[in-house]
């Protein structure tokens, strides 16, 4: 029986099957619902989420030192946070096999840039593999574990968005059990001093060697490279998503050199193919990684002149790109508004921001999450966002700017969320402290990690696999840190909100180290049970000043000249209600 | 490669498209075809503009196509029809709800409600147009109106063979099985008149 199963499901369900027994992870989109799969295996694996991908990185190689078959999963940005034991896992090689699974997001659908991560194989110099449907992200598991072990590698799985959150049918094989050696110490191998990592060098350079053959004549054997000979005119090398999308728009009679293993080329395979075939095309998405080492050794082909290494590709625009067939569409001649992501009606998020928003001065410094929705009008209320944990460290270096170019009538507001604090904010929070930063760090504590899809983090109390844990206080490590006063706060009380606002900054005024944190759970949790209400707009109260439409809020509108919410949208929070200064809004206990 | 028939899911953040797609992928598995579906997560289900993709044939190799490339265009809020027109053949068929959803944008003042969606959609292509909030309200429970969509879309597919209505009986949770029996039927039989 065959299931329909998304990338990511069937990534987990491989993991179950190759015998691995430790997974940990932080979430990211679109890496995040592999993680989330596997608590379902617990009798058979231990599974966790992690403070971020670094930890997660070192724990999944600690667990491979001992001997286990581990993973970490991350999305691609996850993967800088993680390079560095990254890196010198490439040199050591593993225990147990280890597998780092990681998400490119092309196109940016949720994601602050396009780096193609293939990029960090070729850097580390370890094994990439390249699944491109959900049979293939299952299967191709358990094909990475005997290449970790058999060439003593971390394996890259690399998968793009596509890759992760597209459904096929997937057919199911049993569980290998794999049981580790008997643990013995092994120092020469896997204590990174100088002289072990000079050691390891050449055995890592002999390492690319043996895989490079191994994709041309195993892999070739196995399905992880795979060769389809066609009529020879037209040769197309391709992998992961790509592929799908050249099988189906290149004509009949294409010969196609199909790569799982993506790092290190099978150079020897791809020069063989290449005499078979007139004209060779390369189709991959980003960057010309295959390409640029396939025309390097001297082998001529066609690919990013025509495909561009910009976006994720379909099947028109491969069609339209390489055979100069334009999209036959209609585009009717009508205006559409625009549609951004918005933060949530009743988001906990909105009150401080709008508060924030009411002041010119304030600079604030925000990180990635659902706060980041901050940044939309009408709440304008971000001046930076970079990466996880950017929000406090960004802030900390346009204060030390503003001291040095005499800037003094601004406030910096450094602003990250729960799991991010816990993710790489407390760093940046020691950096504020210790180096004496004019600037108020903000915790916006919504007890779950929002934007992913809600997922435990060292806040909120509970494990992936669903144990109550330790539940680290915000509060109280800032006040170890030595920040005083720690003020927190209901952000949906905007009287409450704007007095902690104005007593944190005459505190920072009068020289001392406030920090904020506002505590509401996130309305789509589902093991808190939320008020149910329903805000109205009382008309003869009303008079269209369109201060409540500043809350920025989607379920609050103007209609025939006065304010109107929107009943299948207002959960009730009255914000807008408090932002209203005619008390025309009230509201409706459920 | 040619029996593949491809659908465009488009709506707001949270309107239900995931379920439609659900109900055609279990239909289409049923029957024995192969699937592909692709959906977007993440930062853009937070109210923004959504879309998924559900491809279906003998063999289905990709699972996202491009432009000019749908057989059928499904939206769930009539702005968005407009919005991913484009991903339809010429040739193709949209089903649309009849139903306006105010953007951020819109609500907070910044730009209009655009007047002539609907009309744009049926000056260009083949239209089933249906009020599919209202049917859901009737029958009780305006959060079926996705199921009286895919009511509205399912001679559309062009797969007789498949009893949708049992794939629908069995793919929605049994609690709410009667209501979105009653929200299918309902749907199916507007489309029917609306030809």
């Amino acid at each position: 029986m065959k299931h329909l199963m998304s990338g990511n499901e069937a990534i987990a369900r491989g993991i179950y099957e190759a015998g691995i027994k430790v997974a940990s992870a932080y979430p990211g989109t679109p890496s995040t619902e592999i993680l989330e799969e596997l608590p379902q295996y617990k009798d058979s694996l231990y599974c966790e989420w992690a403070p971020n991908e670094k930890v997660a990185t070192e724990v999944a190689y600690g667990a491979s030192v001992a001997g286990s078959r581990s993973v970490t999963t991350m999305k691609m940005v996850g993967l800088n946070v993680a390079a560095d034991p990254l890196f010198t896992a490439g040199y050591m090689g593993v225990g147990g096999a280890y597998i780092i699974v990681n998400a490119d997001d092309p196109s940016c659908h949720s994601s602050q840039n396009e780096q193609d991560n293939r990029h960090y194989a070729r850097a580390a110099k370890i094994a990439c593999i390249e699944p491109s449907d959900p049979q293939e992200c299952k299967d191709f598991v358990a094909l990475a574990c005997e290449v970790s072990e058999q060439f003593d590698t971390p394996v890259l799985y690399r998968t793009t968005t596509r890759v992760n959150h597209s459904k096929g049918l997937v057919e199911f094989g049993e569980r290998t059990e794999v049981t580790a050696k008997p643990y013995a110490r092994n120092t020469r191998k896997f204590v990174c001093v100088p002289a072990n990592a000079y050691a390891n060098h050449p055995l890592v350079e002999e390492r690319l060697i043996k895989l490079a053959e191994y994709g041309c004549t195993t892999a070739v054997e196995n399905g992880l490279n795979k060769l389809e000979l066609g009529n020879g005119r037209i040769g197309v090398i391709t992998a992961g998503i790509s592929y799908t999308y050249a099988k189906e728009v290149f004509p009949e009679g294409t010969s196609f050199l199909k790569l799982g293993l993506t790092f290190p080329l099978p150079m020897k395979l791809i020069a063989d193919f290449a005499k078979k075939v007139e004209k060779l095309y390369v189709i991959e998405e980003l960057e010309p990684f295959m390409e640029d080492q396939i025309k390097a050794a001297g082998i001529p082909c066609v690919g990013k002149e025509l495909i561009g290494n910009m976006y994720e590709l379909n099947t028109q625009l491969v069609r339209e790109r390489i055979f100069g067939e334009k999209a036959d569409c209609i585009a009717p001649d009508q205006a559409v508004a625009k549609r951004p992501p918005a933060l949530c009606p009743g988001c906990p998020h909105r009150g401080f921001f709008y508060t924030l928003s009411k002041n010119k001065n304030y600079v604030v410094t925000g990180d990635i999450g659902c706060y980041t929705l901050g940044v939309a009008p009408p709440l304008n209320c971000m001046d930076v966002c970079i990466c996880m944990g950017g929000g406090f460290s960004a802030g900390m270096g346009i204060s030390k700017s503003f001291e040095q170019e005499g800037v003094t009538d601004k406030v910096i507001f450094g602003v990250v969320g729960d799991s991010t604090f816990f993710h790489s904010g407390m760093t940046g929070a020691a950096e504020i402290i210790w180096n004496n930063g004019r600037m108020i760090p903000c915790v916006l504590d919504n007890r779950i990690t929002g934007m992913t899809g809600h997922q435990e983090n060292p806040g909120s109390g509970f494990t992936l696999q669903g144990d109550p844990s330790a539940m680290l206080s915000v509060e109280k490590i800032f006040t170890a840190y030595g920040f005083d006063p720690v003020l927190t706060v209901d952000p949906q009380d905007l009287t409450a909100m704007k007095n902690t606002v104005d007593t944190a900054v005459a505190a920072l005024n009068e020289g001392k180290h406030p920090a904020i944190v506002t505590r509401r759970p996130c309305l789509l949790i589902k093991r808190v049970k939320h008020e149910k209400a329903l805000c109205k707009v009382n008309p003869d109260k009303c008079r269209s000043c369109k201060s409540c439409l500043k809350v920025g809020c989607a379920a609050v509108s103007l209609k025939d000249g006065k304010a109107f919410i929107d009943a299948t949208q207002c959960v009730g929070c009255t914000v807008c209600a408090q932002a209203c200064p005619f008390d025309a809004i009230e509201k409706e206990e459920m | 490669m040619s029996d593949v028939k491809s659908v465009l899911l488009c709506g707001v953040g949270g309107q239900g498209a995931i379920l439609i797609s659900k109900i055609m992928t279990n239909g289409f598995m049923k029957a024995g075809y192969d699937v592909k579906q692709s959906e977007v997560h993440g930062m853009a289900q937070r109210g923004g503009s959504v879309s998924t993709q559900v491809r279906w044939g003998k063999k289905v190799y990709a699972p996202v196509f491009g432009k000019g490339e749908a057989d059928i265009l499904v939206a769930l809020e009539k702005m968005e029809a407009v919005r991913y027109a484009e991903f339809l053949k010429p040739s193709g068929v949209a089903v649309i709800n009849d139903y306006e959803m105010n953007s951020l944008t819109i609500a907070a003042g910044q730009e209009e409600y655009p007047a002539g969606c609907l009309e744009a959609m049926q000056k260009n292509f083949k239209t089933i147009a249906l009020k599919a909030g209202e049917i859901a309200i009737e029958l009780g429970n305006a959060k079926c109106m996705n199921v009286v969509l895919f009511g509205a879309m399912c001679d559309a597919l062009g797969c007789p063979e498949i009893d949708w209505e049992e794939v629908v009986a069995e793919t929605v949770p049994a609690k709410v099985k009667e209501l979105n029996l009653k929200a299918f039927r309902a749907g199916r039989e507007a489309a029917r008149k609306a030809l």
